[in-house]
């Protein structure tokens, strides 16, 4: 293959939290100098910035990749936004190893945000506008509609019931009381989530994560970069991503081809060919509970229809045979888009450094997969890491 | 990494109302234009009917119509009416408006649903919504039916059809 080997040599995040008192720039500027500090470099080490927050209707901010610049370490530096909805913070780290495998730069700052507070009445309402604005804002939806319209398809499909799938918002906000960014870490019931308001059936209130502000941000160099700056280096060992069509009510929401196309791409680069068996530890993107399963199931680290089984069965618990989101999770640790999917990168190359503290998984673990997902129903972003 | 040392300042709901210093009202107005295909369509349902274009590269009747096929990606070839009833793909029941605000206690819970509609392809369905219909009732695979907003009333849009009812 053409390109070079890409490592992740430092971490940072903040806390995600309902509102925050800094804004978005001072929280990115929080997250990447961690990151930098993680990684024992400074700004002058880095040669490219790639910068990933969602939809700029949250922050109301226009321009939100020039606004972050700064603040991300982008100051008189090539600097390059991207944006694929709720894939974005997945996508972010494939960003980064694009311009360090390509072999254009040796280095790479990869720095999320989002700050969803800032939107009133809530954040929701920023979503109207993604909808097709002839044949579908007329009728008033909300993204919550189409998530209840997928999780109802996908529980009929399978015969799942709500407390099915109750367990994975249990186990993930269970899993982030251990996490120090966590912003919704609690120990709750199947029935707390089932008797939580119903906002549309199926999809209750516990059922989905917060919304949040947050940032967080990892540093990327070439292999050779790695090996000087650290003897932990893990490796972005493959990476995947797939956008399906904006019409969306046109495929079957059951399952999510485009998250296995993702996947299989990233699996391909890494070697991977029993996902099921060679994937240690996985972050599939939860910003609801089904959402999950759905995922694993889009991973292909178990049979279409299975992944409730596993939950039920303590399988994708801290210590199950294949955990799945042992960070907690959007659910858990809090949602603050973009941000969230680093969170997750950010998992695995703790968990896979053995320094995830309370949360570390056992079995010393050696290769993670991270996902995410968004725009309409429609977008995959997978990365495998590796040590 | 712990609680402690970690950046990020939460603010109380308290601060979280004070600390509002600066509200903004933007107060943008679009004029989207409907395209090729959508105007045909948005024409037709005018006259209570539903319209679809065919591509004779996949054999796909394809709803909403659209003037080339991304499978293909080649021109789609032909105007088809398809018919105005259908299968229910999926549905929710919602009590939560756009704006993430809450129906009333009196307002009767939305019931929107991917319809498939007879006559396009498999799987070619629409967002709508379901009425007539207890939404205890409502299931997967249900067959439903266009209820139209009297002809006069008819405006080209998709709200000309109020909703699909059981049939």
């Amino acid at each position: 293959m053409g390109y070079r080997k890409v490592a992740c040599v430092g971490a940072g995040i903040t806390k995600f939290v309902r509102r925050a008192k800094e804004t978005g720039r001072e929280l990115a500027w929080e997250a990447a100098k961690m990151a930098l500090d993680n990684a024992g470099m400074t700004l002058a080490d880095i040669d490219c910035v790639v910068i990933g927050s969602a939809p700029d209707a949250f922050d109301g901010v226009h321009m939100k990749g020039e606004y972050l610049a700064d603040g991300s370490g982008g100051f008189c530096k090539p600097v390059m936004r991207h944006f694929v909805g709720g894939g974005t913070g997945v996508f972010s780290p494939i960003h980064g190893w694009q311009h360090i495998a390509s072999g254009k730069f040796e280095t790479c700052l990869v720095v999320t945000e989002e700050k969803m507070s800032s939107c009133f009445p809530a954040p929701a309402g920023a979503f109207l506008t993604i909808f097709d604005h002839t044949t579908e804002q007329p009728l008033g939806p909300t993204l919550i509609w189409i998530f209840a319209l997928e999780m109802n398809r996908y529980m009929q499909r399978y015969g799942l019931t709500e407390a099915d799938i109750a367990k994975v918002s249990v186990q993930n906000k269970l899993n982030a009381i251990d996490h120090p960014a966590a912003q919704l870490g609690a120990k709750i019931t199947v029935k707390d989530v089932l008797n939580s308001e119903v906002l549309a059936w199926p999809v209750k209130r516990l059922d989905i994560s917060p919304a949040s502000d947050g940032a967080a941000a990892i540093v990327l160099t070439s292999e050779h970069k790695a090996r000087r700056i650290t003897d932990k280096p893990v490796w972005v060992s493959g990476v995947g991503w797939c956008l399906d069509t904006a019409y969306w009510a046109t495929r079957d929401l059951y399952y999510p081809q485009y998250v296995e196309k993702a996947a299989r791409m990233a699996y391909e680069m890494a070697g991977i060919r029993e996902p099921d068996k060679e994937i240690h530890i996985a972050e599939p993107y939860d910003p609801f509970d089904y959402k999950m399963l759905h995922h694993m199931e889009g991973l292909l680290l178990c049979k279409r229809g299975e992944a409730a089984r596993l939950v039920a069965d303590g399988v994708t618990a801290r210590n199950g045979r294949l955990p799945c989101c042992p960070s907690g999770g959007a659910l858990g640790v809090g949602n603050p888009i973009a941000a969230t999917g680093l969170m997750k990168i950010i998992e695995l190359f703790l968990q896979l450094r053995g320094e995830a503290g309370k949360r570390q998984v056992p079995g010393d673990p050696r290769i993670g997969v991270a996902q995410a997902w968004g725009d309409l129903m429609q977008v995959g972003t997978v990365v495998v890491m590796s040590r | 990494m712990s609680k402690e040392t970690l950046p990020g300042t939460p603010l109380s709901s308290e601060e979280f109302e004070k600390s509002i210093t600066i509200e903004e009202h933007p107060n943008l107005e679009y004029s989207w234009d409907d395209g090729i295909a959508i105007s045909r369509y948005l024409k037709e349902l005018k006259e209570g009917r539903i319209i679809a274009r065919t591509c004779c590269g996949c054999n796909r009747t394809m709803l909403p119509p659209r003037m080339f096929c991304e499978l293909c990606y080649r021109p789609t070839d032909e105007w088809a009416f398809v018919e105005d009833t259908g299968v229910v793909n999926t549905f929710c029941v919602t009590r939560v408006n756009w704006d993430a605000s809450r129906r009333g206690p009196d307002e009767p819970p939305l019931i929107p649903a991917v319809v498939e509609i007879d006559g396009a392809s498999k799987g070619m369905g629409i967002l709508h919504l379901l009425g007539e219909v207890d939404p205890k009732k409502v299931k997967i695979g249900m067959r439903v039916k266009a209820v139209w907003k009297p002809k006069a009333q008819r405006e080209g849009k998709i709200t000309d059809i109020k909703y699909f009812k059981p049939y």
